[in-house]
């Protein structure tokens, strides 16, 4: 084999772990980009929020789903279905949950935004979304959720569905794996845009 | 390693050795191209089977002959099987055979890594139909598993899959870096970029894809492991995953990918056009811009594949156009075949009428192609069974019609013997049939509504599903027909000469037919 070949061999065997790479790279992108661009319906844990607090916002619809993922047993549901708010003011909502089984489980809630454009402009202060909650036989809570939409929100939007799918994490036994990405430490650097 | 190769070729100075340690450890371009072929001929025929057993349950509506959970395990394979299988590596067989022999190099760069290449892929598919027999079956979430379909909700037998596609993928690369080697290093003196044939530009560019996309596809299969083995949350929702972002991973080695499965196929139809049109071939430069614009492209239209997974409006507008734009580039090379015919002095041998049936069937694929790629439109089509069409019009008629054709074009260079004309021709036109009564149909049910990947279906799309059945069994018969050609071709026939063509021009065509054991040991002279 010539010095030729030799050179374009090393450069193609580089460029195949470098690709193999890239495709694990494409998970934090994948990430970055829709908190960049707000898309996804994502929803972030924010503070500093209180400059968004205004007197004269306009009224918006904001409308609650809950879904259970398969196999999941509790009871979950939001106290109230539709709440009619006012942009630039905080609301507090509140989310019914039984553990219907007889064992202790885990349970963790995964948000999502829809109009997707919408998301960047529901900031939450407080959620229950951003912890796991564990449940013994037969309890029940009110999960609370503290949340301010911004007055920026688009104009065409009126209504904003807030949704809720709940998943049984009992047999992850590793909290940290489950710890949902969503309230990670760096998201509080963009407090003031989510 | 220069000097093993050496030793090696004064054991084997009179030809090749005998019996099967021949196949074994051959590393001969040819050997290995011709093991890569009856590889993919092979896997054609399992994969063919597998599309009778669906097409013969959607024969009439209602379950008649399989149980619905192993529908689902035959889509899945044949799938994997027709593209992974039959349609590549029946291009890397025609690389092996064709690159050297075409650039006037004594071998491929790396001949060991060649056998290496080949050979691990018997055990890829070995492993992958073994999960047949397993507990739970084979895997049943589409060529495409999606997780969590694949992840949380797939059988055991996953696993399986999931070495296998490491191991074709490992096969793949391999046969890429080489054939890129080969081609950058080894062109006897005069052959220079702009000079070489059009399959050997068309491979230059298919094998830098697959050097690009095969390592991310084998990321996904390895996130895919991680979630199911090893507790990780990639694709898991529960954990912080995202099942859309599997599918931006799939398809970004997905789109490309499509492209790995008809370039090498634009080349072989530009030669035979060329020979039997007995004319220049129009417009080589705009060719090679064309493949190259097409590859470059295949990277940014990946989403295309998810307009219905909820995109935001603008990466829907960018993904909807720049899908739109890839038809420029594929209208150019159309043009220039039909330019190409044009007042040319044509004759209609068996590969010149797989050749044009595939400018026709395969446009014909690429205009259904630009009706999905319009966003609103594709809400309406997307997972039906005009998608399900779509892309049989530019695999089946595109993708492998090129292949029989390249077969019957180079049959005589490989074996030295004439293929029959009045059964290749009969073959053509039993295939040219099938093909469209089988796929043409499911244009019409796709429209209607009929969603793809499902054993049973409502009754108005009867009448098509039993046509297109009728189609896909006449189509299923004429290729162990095509078998039976090719053997017969092998085993004799009419002597062919060295250039064996009238029209064919390329430096394969100097040398005799059927091609030395060993060509171009010294380079030869370009005027």
């Amino acid at each position: 084999m010539n010095e030729g070949a030799k050179k374009t061999l090393k450069r193609l065997l580089i460029a195949v772990p470098l690709m193999f790479a890239f495709g694990f790279a494409l998970v934090p992108l994948y990430d970055v980009f829709c908190e960049v661009t707000g898309i996804n319906g994502k929803v972030f844990q924010s503070k500093n929020v209180d400059k968004l607090v205004i007197e004269d916002g306009r009224p918006i619809g904001l409308q609650f789903i809950s879904t259970n993922n398969e196999n999941m047993p509790w009871v979950f549901k939001p106290s109230e279905e539709v709440m009619t708010i006012s942009t630039g003011k905080y609301y507090t909502a509140t989310f019914y949950v039984k553990n219907t089984t007889n064992k202790k489980m885990t349970a963790q809630a995964v948000p999502s935004v829809a109009p997707s454009n919408a998301a960047a402009h529901l900031k939450k202060l407080e959620c229950f979304c951003f912890e796991q909650q564990v449940l013994m036989p037969g309890e029940e809570a009110l999960l609370p959720v503290k949340l301010l939409v911004s007055n920026d929100l688009p104009k065409n939007i009126k209504n904003i569905t807030l949704s809720y799918t709940i998943f049984d994490i009992t047999e992850y036994e590793d909290a940290s794996m489950a710890n949902n990405e969503m309230n990670h430490e760096n998201m509080d650097n963009h407090g003031g845009q989510y | 390693m220069s000097s093993a190769v050496e030793n090696h070729h004064e054991d084997h100075h009179h030809g090749p050795a005998k019996g099967l340690t021949r196949w074994l450890y051959t590393t001969n371009h040819k050997d290995i191209g011709t093991l890569y072929l009856w590889f993919s001929f092979a896997m054609f025929l399992i994969g063919g089977a597998m599309a009778m057993v669906i097409r013969a349950e959607l024969f009439q509506p209602g379950m008649q002959i399989i149980e619905p959970e192993f529908y689902n395990q035959m889509i899945t394979l044949h799938g994997l099987i027709m593209i992974f299988g039959g349609v590549m590596p029946a291009f890397v067989g025609l690389a092996n055979w064709l690159v050297p022999m075409m650039i006037g190099a004594p071998d491929m760069a790396l001949p060991r890594m060649n056998n290496l290449s080949f050979w691990i892929l018997p055990f890829a598919f070995f492993i992958l139909l073994s999960s047949l027999f397993m507990e739970g079956g084979a895997p049943n979430f589409g060529w495409t598993f999606y997780a969590p379909l694949s992840t949380t909700y797939a059988p055991p037998s996953v696993t399986f899959f999931i070495f296998s596609v490491h191991i074709m993928g490992a096969s793949s690369i391999m046969g890429a870096i080489n054939i890129v080697v080969t081609i950058m290093n080894m062109r006897a003196p005069g052959v220079g970029l702009m000079k070489m044939p059009l399959f050997v530009w068309s491979w230059l560019i298919t094998a830098y894809l697959l050097i690009a996309v095969m390592p991310v596809l084998a990321a996904a299969v390895t996130m895919m492991l991680m979630d199911i083995h090893f507790g990780t949350s990639f694709f898991n929702a529960a954990g912080g995953g995202d099942p859309v972002l599997f599918q931006h991973i799939f398809w970004f080695f997905g789109h490309p990918e499509v492209y790995i499965m008809i370039l090498p196929a634009f080349g072989i139809v530009s030669h035979i056009i060329e020979t039997f049109s007995r004319k220049q071939l129009f417009g080589y430069a705009s060719m090679v811009w064309a493949m190259l614009s097409i590859a470059i492209l295949s990277f940014v239209v990946w989403a295309h594949h998810m307009f219905t997974v909820g995109l935001p409006l603008a990466a829907e507008l960018f993904f909807m156009w720049a899908t739109m734009l890839i038809a420029v580039p594929t209208g150019v090379k159309v043009f220039n075949w039909i330019a190409t015919m044009f007042r040319g002095s044509i004759t209609f041998e068996t590969p010149m009428l797989f050749a044009i049936a595939f400018v026709v069937l395969f446009t014909m694929g690429g205009f259904s192609g630009l009706m999905l790629a319009i966003t609103p439109a594709d809400f309406q089509y997307h997972d039906t069974y005009f998608v399900v069409a779509h892309f049989h019009y530019v695999l089946v008629p595109g993708a492998i019609f090129s292949i029989m054709a390249a077969v019957y074009y180079w049959i005589p260079k490989w074996t030295g013997n004439m293929y029959d004309e009045r059964l290749g021709k009969l073959h053509f036109w039993l295939s040219f049939i099938g093909v469209n009564v089988t796929f043409f149909p499911q244009h019409f049910i796709g429209l209607a509504g009929m969603p793809r990947r499902v054993p049973d279906y409502a009754l108005q799309f009867a009448d098509w599903n039993m046509v297109s059945s009728v189609g896909a069994f006449l189509f299923g018969l004429s290729q162990v027909f095509f078998l039976f050609i090719v053997i017969k071709t092998v085993m004799g026939g009419k002597k062919a000469t060295a250039q064996v063509w009238e029209g064919a021009r390329g430096l394969e065509w100097t040398v005799a037919s059927p091609a030395p054991y060993h060509t171009f040991t010294t380079p030869p002279k370009i005027d």
